[in-house]
């Protein structure tokens, strides 16, 4: 489906009307996932392990099982075996089996009357462990002596003599490295590390599960995808994935961190162990920071060649990045396509390997891979700028990539909005403010690839003239708004009389998750392609009514119009009459589109951040913050201002507070918000935007998807801003103050 | 343990149930009460997803006993539109200062007691009043606007009114 013709002059597209959803979210009406109950329902709690590794001797539940009100336990052994691939990984992630593989990681489960009795319950099941050496950090993961930690991980890819822990191997690239470095003024090489951070939706896991003898259920459940969630729980459990009923709730954030399965199975294999009781079961905090997420941590080796007017002649990466204890989870396959995605340099080295360590299964988080690898060569450039004295800006517009470009990673842009990017920030007044002692400001720019994927949409046509949408992608920030826009621009219709509806597995074919920036991309391309059935339907109709051709009636401003003065003489046709009478005119009208999107084109943005450092205690404060944004088309200008401005302040946490601190025991130390800290309001400034439009010509409207890339360029722009305060720069996130203290006491020595 | 009778006024209304003496007032609300929209985030007092008024006092329900708001009166979000909507969400809305809407209860009701005890405050004042209340989606700078914009019609009501 190429692009309308019609490029301007839309009527809906672009304004900002209120969300459909948003009474009900200010009023405390929208049902979450831990606000669903049912008649009879049980309340579970889990049973986790203390340990970051140890091997599961014996599980006594018979104290807890003795408790009046106690209806079920689960255990490893309650779930099938056999399984294989990322199914077995799913299963040992929900249920330990023979080992437990990171602190927090679920041993048992248990169903009783009450949430608190089941905690309870949970507190009398006993664990005998018998403890192991445990890894936790990327390098010393895959350094000699470290412990393999699970045998077997490694695939076809990873070359013999790498350590037991190594999962993968990945390297590509173009053009002779040594020779452009050769022919470089200057080669720098860096080694960047950032930390494990979490998605921290305020939201925690939560899910009712109802599973009868005779294999059907239900489940309720605050997720990003619902279709993932029942293909996932159907396969650990071993049940027949069209068996089950997966309707999703409102959803408090996700992130990514919603797209797969944590907990979620459990409800239904203790409902089932409870004959068929529906079990309930919410996270803590503390059991989703232990257990749930996170993304990778990574250590990675860049090397660039610059000559002096700031032409880069060639960079090499090498990136290790740990997802967890399980293979496959760790974003390399992401980070090392993003790393030089926006730039057009003529000599290339990609590689990287994927480790195994004793933490959590690393989930996806907004961009997976791209910050991290954004932070390593995004950090380089800048002081490669900073050394040879050239504007930050002005050297990513020489080398950076543009239309018919070839990408770093392969394919050739088409049209993309980078260098429109960086001219605005440029232009932008944040960019000509004097900074004053103490204060530095920093630049880098972003990309995020953007995705399309299984996508299944129906509109159906009211009897009073207004339109149904069914959509199976969870809506987290304003796509209901953005896809009821799109349909009411195509029908004609006010937006008002338009209806976007999130529905269950039941209702439609496969969706895949609301992820990878894709909600209003995909879901609103079928949904604008079931508005055209639904309108061609409708001119037939008139046709039919008016005894003329189908082909000369034409569909505007909600009606059917004869096309022209030689179709006849008849008064518009509104969607409303037509409706009215659809079901003596041959049955109800609708409109379905289901595909799996292309055309998703990718989204660059710039940011520019000004800092100021007390230089007493390494503190930064951020006095200033422009995203500058490719959006494509921007349907809803206020949600795509929030996508821009949430992901900057979650990439300026990752960058200035956020991380996983893992003690000597292998235990994680801050599993509380208080500790694990994001950014509360009065860390922040006002978050200035700028939204660049570069019509996507793979959607009708030019919609790109505008999640995920505000999340990247914070980590070395807040990076670089700290070295232009202090001279000092930190290669490590996060720039904590006394990191950044020593960092400025040992630039003065 | 025997379970504890408590008495108490919920947005206006008397209502009693039996609490089990270690059962937090945002259990209460949410699982005795069928108020489910002071949400749980973290359960510590970190996120004030779970803030309620009790005797006009801003508190976080994860913190204090249900027994203990016996006698009290307890305001919570879905007492807070009466017949229409309190301009702090309306403006919400209007600002879209909301995505996933998780923490919007709890930031509302913050809001709320901010501006009954300053009706004027500055952008600092509003960020480190709501410093208590997290969100993860939008980066507050809506959300600022959006209490920044119905302080300043509910001040405009109140010369009108007087």
């Amino acid at each position: 489906m190429a692009r309308d013709d019609v490029k301007t002059g839309y009527k809906l597209i672009g304004t900002r009307p209120n969300r459909p959803d948003g009474l009900d979210k200010v009023t405390g009406r929208a049902r979450y996932g831990a606000d669903f109950s049912l008649p009879g329902m049980l309340h579970a709690a889990v049973v986790r392990s203390p340990h970051a590794h140890a091997r599961i001797v014996k599980i006594d539940a018979s104290k807890a099982l003795a408790l009046d009100g106690v209806k079920a336990v689960v255990t490893r052994a309650d779930l099938p075996t056999g399984l294989t691939g990322e199914d077995l990984n799913l299963q040992d992630n929900t249920l330990a089996g023979e080992k437990a593989l990171y602190d927090g990681h679920a041993v048992a489960a248990v169903a009783a009357t009450s949430a608190l009795l089941a905690q309870d319950a949970a507190r009398l099941i006993e664990v005998t462990y018998e403890v192991l050496p445990h890894v936790t950090d990327v390098d010393a993961a895959m350094a000699p002596g470290a412990p393999v930690i699970r045998e077997g991980v490694a695939d076809y890819s990873v070359p013999e003599g790498m350590h037991g822990n190594v999962a993968r191997y990945m390297e590509f690239g173009h053009g002779d490295v040594e020779a452009g470095f050769a022919a470089a003024d200057i080669v720098r090489a860096h080694t960047y590390k950032t930390e494990a951070t979490h998605q921290g939706y305020i939201e925690p896991h939560a899910a009712v599960g109802q599973l009868g003898e005779d294999g059907r259920g239900e489940m309720w459940v605050c997720t990003q995808g619902h279709w993932y969630i029942r293909r996932m729980s159907a396969a650990v459990l071993g049940i027949e994935a069209a068996n089950l009923r997966v309707t999703p709730s409102e959803i408090g954030g996700g992130f990514g961190g919603k797209t797969t399965i944590f907990m979620e199975p459990l409800t239904l294999a203790l409902s089932k162990k409870a004959g068929g009781r529906p079990v309930k079961l919410v996270m803590s905090r503390s059991e989703v920071l232990r257990a749930t997420g996170p993304t990778a941590s990574a250590s990675m080796d860049v090397k660039i060649g610059m000559k002096k007017d700031g032409t880069i002649t060639a960079g090499q990466v090498y990136f290790r990045m740990q997802g967890g204890a399980f293979p496959g989870m760790s974003p390399i396959g992401e980070a090392l396509p993003c790393a030089f995605a926006c730039y057009d340099i003529p000599a290339l080295k990609h590689e990287a390997v994927e480790v195994i360590a004793n933490r959590p299964k690393a989930a996806a988080y907004r961009a997976p891979g791209s910050p991290m690898a954004a932070f390593a060569v995004e950090s380089m450039v800048d002081e490669m700028c900073r050394e040879l004295k050239l504007d930050p800006i002005e050297v990513r517009l020489k080398n950076g990539a543009t239309n018919g470009s070839k990408s770093s990673y392969g394919p050739v842009y088409t049209m993309i909005g980078l260098k429109e990017t960086l001219e605005a920030a440029k232009a932008h007044p944040n960019y000509k403010v004097a900074l004053g002692p103490n204060q530095g400001r920093g630049v880098a720019s972003g990309f995020w690839f953007n995705h399309g994927g299984e996508t299944s949409v129906t509109l159906a046509v009211g009897e009073d003239g207004t339109a149904t949408v069914m959509i199976g992608t969870p809506d987290i920030g304003g796509s209901r708004a953005s896809i009821g826009l799109m349909v009411a621009e195509t029908l004609g219709i006010p937006y008002e009389n338009v209806r976007v509806n999130v529905v269950e597995t039941g209702a439609l074919g496969v969706n895949e998750p609301t992820h990878g920036s894709r909600a209003t991309f995909a879901s609103g391309k079928a949904a604008v392609e079931a508005a055209r059935q639904a309108m061609a339907e409708m001119c037939r109709r008139a046709a039919a009514d008016w005894g003329i051709d189908a082909d000369a009636v034409e569909w505007k401003d909600g009606a059917a119009h004869p096309a022209g003065p030689n179709a006849g003489k008849f008064p518009p046709m509104s969607i409303g009459e037509i409706g009215g009478k659809m079901g003596s005119t041959g049955g109800p009208i609708s409109g379905h589109h289901e595909v799996t999107a292309g055309g998703y084109g990718a989204s660059f943005g710039t940011h520019v951040v000004d800092v100021e450092v007390d230089p007493e205690t390494g503190r930064t404060t951020v006095l200033r913050y422009l995203v500058v944004q490719d959006a494509g088309t921007a349907i809803h200008p206020a949600y795509v201002e929030g996508q821009y401005q949430g992901g900057a302040a979650q990439g300026i946490g990752w960058a200035l507070n956020e991380e996983y601190v893992y003690g000597a025991d292998g235990r994680l130390q801050n599993p509380i918000f208080l500790d694990y800290r994001i950014p509360v309001a009065s860390d922040l400034p006002m978050i200035d935007t700028v939204i660049v439009e570069v019509p996507n010509p793979g959607h009708p409207y030019g919609v790109r998807g505008v999640g995920e890339t505000g999340i990247t360029p914070p980590l070395p722009a807040i990076a670089a801003a700290i070295a232009g305060a202090t001279g000092a720069r930190i290669r490590s996130l996060p720039c904590t103050p006394p990191k950044v203290l020593a960092a400025i006491k040992a630039n003065r020595a | 343990m025997s379970k504890i009778h408590v008495t108490t006024t919920v947005n206006g209304d008397t209502v009693e149930f039996l609490a089990e003496p270690r059962e937090t007032l945002l259990d209460a609300l949410r699982n005795q009460l069928d108020l489910t929209g002071t949400k749980e985030g973290c359960g510590t007092g970190d996120c004030g997803a779970c803030s309620v008024t009790v005797d006009g006092t801003l508190v976080c329900s994860c913190l204090m006993l249900a027994a203990e708001a016996n006698g009290k009166r307890v305001e919570t979000i879905e007492g807070m539109a009466k017949e229409e909507l309190h301009p702090l969400q309306r403006k919400f809305i209007e600002h879209a200062a909301l995505q996933c809407g998780f923490c919007t209860p709890g930031i509302l009701v913050a809001a709320k007691a901010l501006l009954e005890r300053n009706p004027d405050p500055t952008d600092t004042e509003v960020r480190y009043w709501l410093a208590g209340n997290l969100c993860r989606c939008t980066g507050y700078d809506k959300i600022i606007r959006a209490v920044q914009d119905a302080a300043a019609e509910m001040r405009q009501e109140h010369r009108g009114a007087a």
